[in-house]
C-alpha cells in the first residue's frame, strides 16, 4: 500500500478526532461542555472540508466550509450557551444507561458502522472514502446519545452532532452535496434552532424545568 | 409564471400576515392569500391540461401527472381550511385559548406551511424536496404548541424530535442517491439530484447503494407519513394542535410525505429490478393498518381517533403503492385524493363539535344532530365516507385496492379486510352516540363554517361515482410512471 499523502493523513486525523469527540459527548454530563464539544466537532468538520477543498479545488466546498464555520462553530454554540444561561440548565440528569454500558454499546456501533460503510466505500472514487465509516459511526453515536439523555438540551446537542456526521459523510462520499441543497440544509438547521429556542422557553414557562420526564404523559395506556 | 404565483402567493401571505400582526382582518387576509394560491394552482392545472407536463426554472421544478393533482388538492384544502379556521379561531380567541400574538404566528405559519408543501410537491430536485419537507415540520411545530398546554408542548417536542431524527435519515438516503448518481451523471453535481435525470438513468445506478438508500429514505419520510412503528408523534400532534392544523397535517402533509417516498421508490425499483422496495412498503403499510385499527378501539379523544384513522389510511396507500402495477397505483392515487378531502372535512366537523361541547373527549360530545343538524350530519356522512361505504370515493379506491390485493397478494387480503372491519366497528360505534345521543349543550356565538365540509364531501361523492376524464388520465399516467410489477 502506497504511503498516504500529507493532507490525507491530516484528514484521517480529523476523522479520528471526530469519532473521539462523539465518544466524549456520549459520556459528558455537563451541558456547557457538551456544547463546547459540539463546537469543536464543528471546527474539525470545517477543517476537514477545507482540506478537501484545497485538495480537489472545488469552489463550493470553500463556501461550505465558511458556512460550517459561521453556523456550527460560532452561531449555534453561542445560541446554545445563551439558552443555557437564560434557562439555567447546566447538568444533565443521570443517563438512562450508565456510562460504561453506553461506551460498550458505542463500541459495537462503530464496528457496525464500518460494516455498513464497506460496500459504499468500495464503490466510491473519492480519496476520502475511507472516512465514510467514521461518518456513519458519528451519526449512530449521536443517535445513541440522544436516546440515553433526559434533558431536552442534551438531546438537541446530540441532534446537531448527528447533522455534523451527515455533512462529514456527504463530504467523504461525494465531496459534498450540491450548493442549493447545502444552503437549504443550513437554513433549515438555523431555523430549527430558533424554533427550539422559542420552544424551550415555552416548556420552561409551563413546567419550570427542561427535564423530559414531564413530557411523558401522552401515552397509549389507560 | 404560474409557478411563481403559486409559490409566491403563500410566501407573500406569510410575510404580510406577520407584518399585519393581530388585526381583526387577519383571518380574511389568510383566506385571500389561500384563494390566490388556489387560483394559481387552477391556472397551472389548466396549463398542464392543455400543454402537458413541464420542466421549469432550469429544470429545478417539475409538473407532471403525478404531482399536478396533488398541487391542486393541496391548494384547495388549504383554501377550505382557511375558510374553516376563520370562525374557528375567532371562537378560540374569545374562549381565551389564544392571544393576538399567537394568532399572528398562526396565520403567518399557516401560509408558510402551505408554501413548503407546494415546494416539496413541485420540485424536481431531491435535495430541495428534503429541505422543503424539513421546513414543513419546522413551520408546524410552533402551531402544534399554539395552546401552550403541557400536553401540546409534549406533542410538539415529540413531533420535532421524532420527525427531525427521521428526516435526518432521509437526508442520508438522499446523499446515498446522489453518491450513486454522481458516478453515472458526472461529478459536476448539477443534474445528479434532479429526478427527471435520475429517472432516465435509473437502470445504471448502483443497486447496493440504492437499496441502502431506500431503507433510509423509507424510514425517514415514513416517519412523516406516520407509518407504524414510527407513528408515535402523529396522534399527539393531531390531537393537541388547533383543529385547522390537524386538518392540514392529516389531509395534506401525510400526502406530501408519501409522495416523497413514492418518488424515491420509482428510482430505487428501476435500479434494483427486485421486489425489495415493494415488499418493504407492503410490510410497513400492512403493519400500520393493523396497528392503527387496534388502537382505534382504545381512543377516548375524538381527534386522536381520527388521527389513528389517518395512520390506517396511509397504511392502505403505502400497501397499495407497494403492490404496484397500474390498478393498484391508480387506486392508491385516488385514495390519497379522497382520504385527504374526507379527513379534512371530518376534522372541520369535529372541530366545531368539540368547540360546542367544550371538550375533545368522545363521552362529552353528545347529540350533535339535535343542537346542530349540519355539524351532526357532516360528521356522520364524513365518518361513513372514511369508513368506505358506497357511494363515496373511499369505497371505490378501497374496493380497487382489495381486489388487486386478491389477485397479486392474496395472503394480505384477509388481514386488510379484518383491519377495515375492526376500524369500521370502532369508529362507527364511537361516532354514532356523538351524533344521535342526548344533550343539553347551547348554540355557539359564531355560525360554524360548514360550507367546506359539504364541498369536500360532495367532491368525495362525485369521485365515487364519476372521475373526470383528465383526472383519470393523470392517475393512469402517474400509475404508469410509478410502475411496479
Amino acid at each position: 500500500m502506497a504511503p498516504l499523502s500529507f493532507d490525507l493523513q491530516l484528514l484521517n486525523g480529523c476523522a479520528a478526532l471526530l469519532l473521539l469527540l462523539s465518544f466524549s459527548m456520549l459520556s459528558q454530563r455537563r451541558i456547557v461542555n457538551l456544547v463546547n464539544l459540539l463546537a469543536l466537532q464543528g471546527a474539525l468538520l470545517c477543517a476537514a472540508t477545507l482540506l478537501v477543498a484545497v485538495r480537489t479545488g472545488q469552489g463550493h466546498l470553500y463556501l461550505s466550509a465558511v458556512l460550517t464555520l459561521a453556523l456550527k462553530v460560532v452561531g449555534l454554540p453561542l445560541l446554545l450557551h445563551r439558552l443555557i444561561r437564560r434557562l439555567n440548565v447546566y447538568w444533565d440528569a443521570e443517563p438512562v444507561i450508565n456510562a460504561s454500558g453506553t461506551m460498550l454499546i458505542g463500541l459495537l456501533i462503530v464496528v457496525f458502522a464500518f460494516g455498513l460503510a464497506q460496500p459504499i466505500s468500495a464503490l466510491a472514487s473519492t480519496a476520502t472514502r475511507s472516512t465514510l465509516g467514521i461518518a456513519i459511526a458519528v451519526i449512530l453515536l449521536a443517535f445513541l446519545t440522544m436516546i440515553t439523555r433526559r434533558k431536552a438540551m442534551s438531546q438537541v446537542v446530540a441532534f446537531l452532532s448527528m447533522e455534523n456526521g451527515l455533512f462529514f459523510g456527504a463530504m467523504s462520499a461525494t465531496y459534498g452535496m450540491p450548493m442549493v441543497v447545502e444552503l437549504g440544509v443550513a437554513l433549515d438547521v438555523l431555523v430549527a434552532m430558533l424554533v427550539l429556542g422559542v420552544f424551550f422557553f415555552q416548556i420552561r414557562e409551563q413546567f419550570d424545568s427542561l427535564d423530559l420526564h414531564h413530557l411523558e404523559s401522552l401515552k397509549e395506556t389507560e | 409564471m404560474e409557478l411563481l404565483l403559486l409559490l409566491g402567493a403563500p410566501v407573500a401571505g406569510a410575510l404580510v400576515l406577520w407584518l399585519a400582526g393581530a388585526r381583526r382582518s387577519a383571518p380574511e387576509l389568510n383566506v385571500l392569500f389561500s384563494a390566490a394560491t388556489f387560483g394559481a394552482a387552477c391556472w397551472l392545472t389548466a396549463r398542464v391540461i392543455s400543454g402537458g407536463p413541464m420542466l421549469l426554472w432550469r429544470e429545478q421544478f417539475l409538473i407532471d401527472p403525478f404531482n399536478v393533482f396533488l398541487v391542486t388538492l393541496t391548494a384547495l384544502v388549504g383554501l377550505t381550511t382557511a375558510l374553516f379556521s376563520r370562525p374557528y379561531m375567532r371562537v378560540e380567541a374569545e374562549h381565551g385559548r389564544v392571544s393576538g400574538g399567537r394568532l399572528r404566528l398562526y396565520h403567518s405559519m399557516y401560509q408558510l406551511f402551505t408554501a413548503t408543501m407546494l415546494v416539496a410537491l413541485t420540485t424536481n430536485n431531491l435535495g430541495l424536496l428534503w429541505v422543503a419537507m424539513e421546513a414543513a415540520t419546522l413551520s408546524t411545530v410552533l402551531l402544534v404548541t399554539l395552546y401552550r398546554t403541557p400536553a401540546s408542548l409534549e406533542a410538539g417536542w415529540k413531533y420535532f424530535i421524532l420527525c427531525g431524527v427521521g428526516i435526518a435519515q432521509a437526508l442520508f438516503g438522499t446523499m446515498l442517491i446522489y453518491f450513486a448518481a454522481e458516478r453515472v451523471l458526472g461529478a459536476e453535481g448539477v443534474t445528479a439530484l434532479l429526478w427527471t435525470h435520475l429517472d432516465a438513468v435509473k437502470g445504471q445506478l448502483e443497486p447496493t447503494v440504492l437499496s441502502l438508500a431506500f431503507v433510509f429514505l423509507l424510514v425517514g419520510y415514513g416517519t412523516k407519513v406516520g407509518l407504524a412503528p414510527l407513528h408515535n408523534w402523529l396522534p399527539d400532534a393531531h390531537a393537541e394542535g388547533p383543529t385547522p392544523i390537524s386538518a392540514v397535517l392529516s389531509g395534506l402533509l401525510l400526502n406530501v410525505a408519501i409522495y416523497a417516498v413514492v418518488r424515491c421508490k420509482v428510482l430505487v425499483e428501476g435500479s434494483l429490478r427486485s421486489m425489495l422496495p415493494s415488499q418493504m412498503m407492503m410490510g410497513f403499510g400492512l403493519v400500520s393498518v393493523l396497528l392503527a385499527a387496534l388502537f382505534l378501539w382504545r381512543q377516548r379523544d375524538i381527534k386522536r381517533l381520527f388521527a389513528y384513522s389517518s395512520i390506517e389510511h396511509m397504511g392502505i396507500v403505502t400497501f397499495a403503492f407497494g403492490m404496484g402495477g397500474p390498478v393498484a397505483n391508480f387506486a392508491a392515487l385516488l385514495h390519497m385524493t379522497v382520504h385527504s378531502l374526507t379527513k379534512s372535512a371530518i376534522f372541520f366537523a369535529v372541530g366545531h363539535a368539540a368547540q360546542k361541547a367544550g371538550s375533545q373527549l368522545i363521552e362529552n360530545i353528545r347529540g350533535l344532530v339535535t343542537i346542530s343538524p349540519t355539524i351532526g350530519w357532516g360528521l356522520m356522512l364524513g365518518s361513513l365516507a372514511i369508513l368506505g361505504l358506497p357511494p363515496f370515493g373511499v369505497f371505490a379506491s378501497e374496493f380497487l385496492i382489495l381486489t388487486t390485493a386478491m389477485k397479486q397478494q392474496p395472503w394480505a387480503t384477509p388481514l386488510l379486510l379484518t383491519a377495515l372491519g375492526i376500524a369500521f366497528a370502532a369508529i362507527f360505534g364511537k361516532v354514532q352516540p356523538m351524533v344521535f345521543g342526548d344533550t343539553q349543550a347551547r348554540r355557539l356565538p359564531h355560525p360554524p363554517a360548514l360550507l367546506p365540509v359539504f364541498v369536500h364531501l360532495g367532491l368525495v361523492l362525485m369521485l365515487g361515482l364519476y372521475v373526470p376524464p383528465y383526472l383519470a388520465g393523470w392517475y393512469r399516467d402517474a400509475a404508469r410512471l410509478i410502475g411496479g410489477p
